[in-house]
């Protein structure tokens, strides 16, 4: 049933003003991203310099995401931007490292300047009972990040079911996760619109219970344009639209700027143009 | 609220659902396919559009707008027994000899030329009906298809129908009588099967959604189906009755109203004619404290809203465990609130036009019958189109189990909500109906599951789930929601007759 309804979030129509208005608010809540082991200098730059101006006059991203390594890269490549740097953190992907080991990966992003970290969380532990061990970890990042923004990485794709997913949604959330995430993008199954409705419905019930406003992120293969408008449905219909907000949403993902950008090109003119004209980082 | 003629404007896409300043505005998004419905219809008999032998006629009009669609022909006695002749004539002269695997060729194809045809079925079946495009085009038309598949299989393999080595033959001439509520998907139903089996066929469509059968006989032209082996007499509840009296019948098939049921069960007594009647519903939808909530509120929403809650199956009693009442009731008042209420060919609406002046009546009828007995009613506070027969989607909260709205079938969008405490009040409860046609489990425990399942005196019992339809899964009755099967072998069955 969470399927059959996930289902209809693709099948609104948004056009014209209202489409126009939606692929700028999805590039305005993009967490424009590069998470691999070749990430250079160069390339975080590029990138960077790409999130603060997408080009055609789009506007900037809300943030960057990279490892730790290059938060300082990036912090000075979007300098006075407003773009903010996100860093993945606690041992990512796996998240299989020591508590202490982890806490000090998250110290070094903060003191690289990170705005944001995105940690993940502990799913051996969880899979293993231990919620306890899942909610401290979670709240010792957290009290160490203080004010800094943590968003608790899910990777929903590992957790086995639906039930799972919701489970670690609220743990995430009551040990106080500011935004729950989705997935890491590095296995298989990602961010999904069944997940993220169960992710949403979690935030909701948070929300209901201590009037709290909580985030959410989609990760992971989101591509194309029509998915990403998906995900603004999702969020309208399910969480409203005061969380349709860079502050409450993201949408963590690299290729999908260059998408919405060639839509966003595509409303403003009523042709196609070529993908050349988007700009590579 | 109970008003639903109360002169509500229309917001600016028709879909009224209130949004916030900062949210999204859907573009109205109306399926464009040309329905080509003609001016006016006689019946199809023998192979022809026919005149009323009365030359009477009447309206069938879009309940969404009140516009007048077409007018078709008033059945009389007379056409009545035109259709059943034709239908003879067609059993013993062309259909009955008919090698096996031809007739499976013919009811093939039109399988095929329905998924050939559908958006437009879709299209009709949503001007004539009022349910939204989303549900005529993904649920209506291709479970349609989907009948006519199953059954063309069925065909030239009729031996394995019966048990115990026994040899099945055809009946003869199926007296076939459906309801408005699913009007193509319910003639598929008893066409697919009947014809599969080897009988004819004449079929009373219902006097509010007549098109989608006409079409149907104009799909069947083109598939070169012989003459008279499907007709289709339009009319009133006395063509109805006419049909289901008529003496040159060998079966009567009957979808409809416990009320109209029961007639054509009386009419009949004593006669050898079988009988299969699919009727009313009161379904309880059990929801224990475990279940997983979030996939539960879905399933009760697809319960009770689907197809305007017009759906002989739904969930429209909602047997909540008392733990989570109140949790379950907000975050009900939340999803009706989202959904979208209006123009049924828009493809954003999720819920349409109420099917008839007669049935929103009715509707208003019984929630008032709910307010005047204590229970309190909650509706979504979407504006509702200015003009057509809308009724927002609504529950009840505070029922007694004695209400009239806990024990009638409402028909429409309107829930009641009542309470258990342990497994055994739930099965008590549930089964404290005169109904049975279906029934939901909601528990994350499987044993639970099973052992709530097996004590519903129910023909269908969905476990975390609702809704679900397949043509290989037998669909039909206990007690006063008939007897008889439909779909699978079961629903073959009672299309043949087994030798001695």
């Amino acid at each position: 049933m969470l399927e059959a309804r996930a289902a209809d979030f693709s099948t609104r129509s948004l056009k014209r003003e209202a489409k126009r208005a939606a692929i700028d608010l999805a590039i305005r809540c993009i967490d424009l991203t590069t998470l691999e082991g070749k990430d250079s200098p160069g390339k975080v730059a590029s990138m960077c310099a790409k999130a603060v101006h997408p080009g055609y006059g789009a506007p900037a991203v809300a943030a960057v995401c990279v490892y730790p390594s290059m938060v300082a890269v990036a912090k000075a490549a979007v300098a006075g931007s407003g773009v903010k740097v996100a860093s993945v953190a606690t041992a990512f992907p796996s998240g299989l490292s020591a508590l202490d080991v982890k806490l000090r990966d998250t110290e070094a992003a903060l003191e690289a300047g990170a705005d944001e970290i995105d940690m993940v969380i502990n799913r051996g532990a969880f899979l293993a009972g231990d919620e306890q061990l899942v909610t401290d970890e979670i709240a010792a990042v957290k009290r160490l990040c203080g004010d800094i923004h943590v968003k608790a990485i899910l990777e929903a794709g590992e957790l086995g079911s639906y039930d799972a997913v919701r489970r670690c949604s609220d743990l995430a959330l009551e040990a106080g996760a500011d935004t729950i995430k989705t997935s890491t993008g590095k296995i298989g199954i990602s961010a999904t619109l069944p997940i993220a409705l169960v992710m949403c419905q979690s935030i909701h019930a948070f929300y209901r219970r201590t009037g709290a406003r909580r985030g959410f992120k989609a990760a992971g293969g989101i591509r194309a344009s029509k998915v990403a408008l998906s995900y603004l449905v999702l969020i309208d219909e399910v969480l409203g639209g005061d969380w349709l907000d860079p502050d409450l949403f993201r949408l963590g993902a690299s290729s999908l700027l260059d998408d919405l950008l060639l839509q966003r090109e595509k409303e403003r003119t009523g042709r196609y143009p070529s993908p050349d004209i988007i700009p590579k980082d | 609220m109970i008003k639903s003629e109360r002169a509500a404007p229309s917001s600016r896409n028709g879909n009224g659902a209130k949004r916030t300043s900062k949210g999204l505005q859907y573009a109205t998004s109306r399926e464009s396919t040309p329905a080509n419905i003609a001016a006016s219809y006689g019946h199809y008999i023998g192979g022809a559009f026919v005149p009323s032998s009365g030359g009477e006629s009447f309206e069938t009009a879009n309940p969404a707008t009140d516009e007048v669609l077409s007018r078709v022909a008033m059945g009389t006695p007379e056409d009545v027994d035109r259709a059943v002749a034709a239908a003879r004539k067609a059993y013993e002269r062309y259909w009955q000899p008919l090698k096996p695997a031809r007739r499976a060729a013919y009811v093939y194809r039109i399988a095929r030329a329905i998924s050939e045809r559908a958006r437009e079925l879709a299209v009709l079946e949503t001007l004539d009906n009022g349910k939204p495009i989303k549900e005529s085009r993904d649920f209506d038309v291709p479970m349609s298809a989907a009948h006519f598949f199953y059954y063309a299989g069925w065909a030239d393999k009729l031996e394995y129908a019966a048990r115990g080595g026994r040899l099945p033959h055809s009946r003869g001439v199926v007296g076939a009588i459906v309801p408005w509520n699913f009007p193509l998907l319910m003639a598929a139903w008893k066409i697919a099967p009947a014809l599969a089996a080897g009988n004819t066929i004449v079929l009373k469509p219902a006097e509010t959604t007549p098109l989608s059968a006409l079409r149907l006989a104009e799909i069947c032209a083109d598939a070169d189906l012989p003459p008279g082996v499907l007709n289709i007499v339009t009319g009133d509840g006395v063509t109805g009755a006419a049909l289901a009296a008529h003496a040159g019948i060998d079966k009567i098939a009957f979808t409809g109203s416990t009320e109209v049921g029961k007639a054509i069960q009386r009419s009949r007594a004593g006669s050898r004619i079988p009988i299969t009647l699919e009727l009313g519903g009161k379904a309880a939808n059990i929801v224990f404290a475990d279940a997983p909530l979030d996939a539960a509120i879905e399933g009760i929403v697809s319960g009770i809203y689907f197809n305007q809650g017009h759906v002989c199956c739904a969930g429209s009693r909602l047997l909540v465990q008392e733990s989570i009442h109140d949790e379950v009731v907000e975050r009900l008042k939340e999803r009706i609130e989202v959904l979208r209420i209006g123009d049924p060919l828009d493809k954003n609406t999720d819920i349409g036009a109420i099917n008839s002046r007669a049935q929103l009546d009715r509707i208003n009828e019984l929630v008032a019958s709910g307010i005047a007995e204590g229970a309190v009613l909650h509706s979504q506070t979407a504006a509702l189109p200015g003009n057509g027969c809308f009724f927002p989607a609504s529950f009840f909260t505070g029922v007694g189990p004695g209400m009239r709205i806990a024990r009638e079938e409402i028909f429409g969008p309107v829930l009641s909500i009542l309470t258990f405490r342990t497994a055994d009040e739930a099965i008590e409860k549930a089964n404290n109906t005169r109904y049975g046609l279906s029934a939901g489990v909601w528990t994350d425990k499987g044993s639970k599951s099973m052992y709530v399942a097996g004590k519903l005196k129910a023909g269908v019992v969905w476990c975390s789930t609702f809704n679900k339809f397949d043509p290989s899964s037998p669909f039909g009755g206990y007690r006063e929601s008939g007897f008889g099967r439909e779909g699978g072998l079961e629903g073959l069955r009672p299309y043949l007759e087994l030798a001695p």
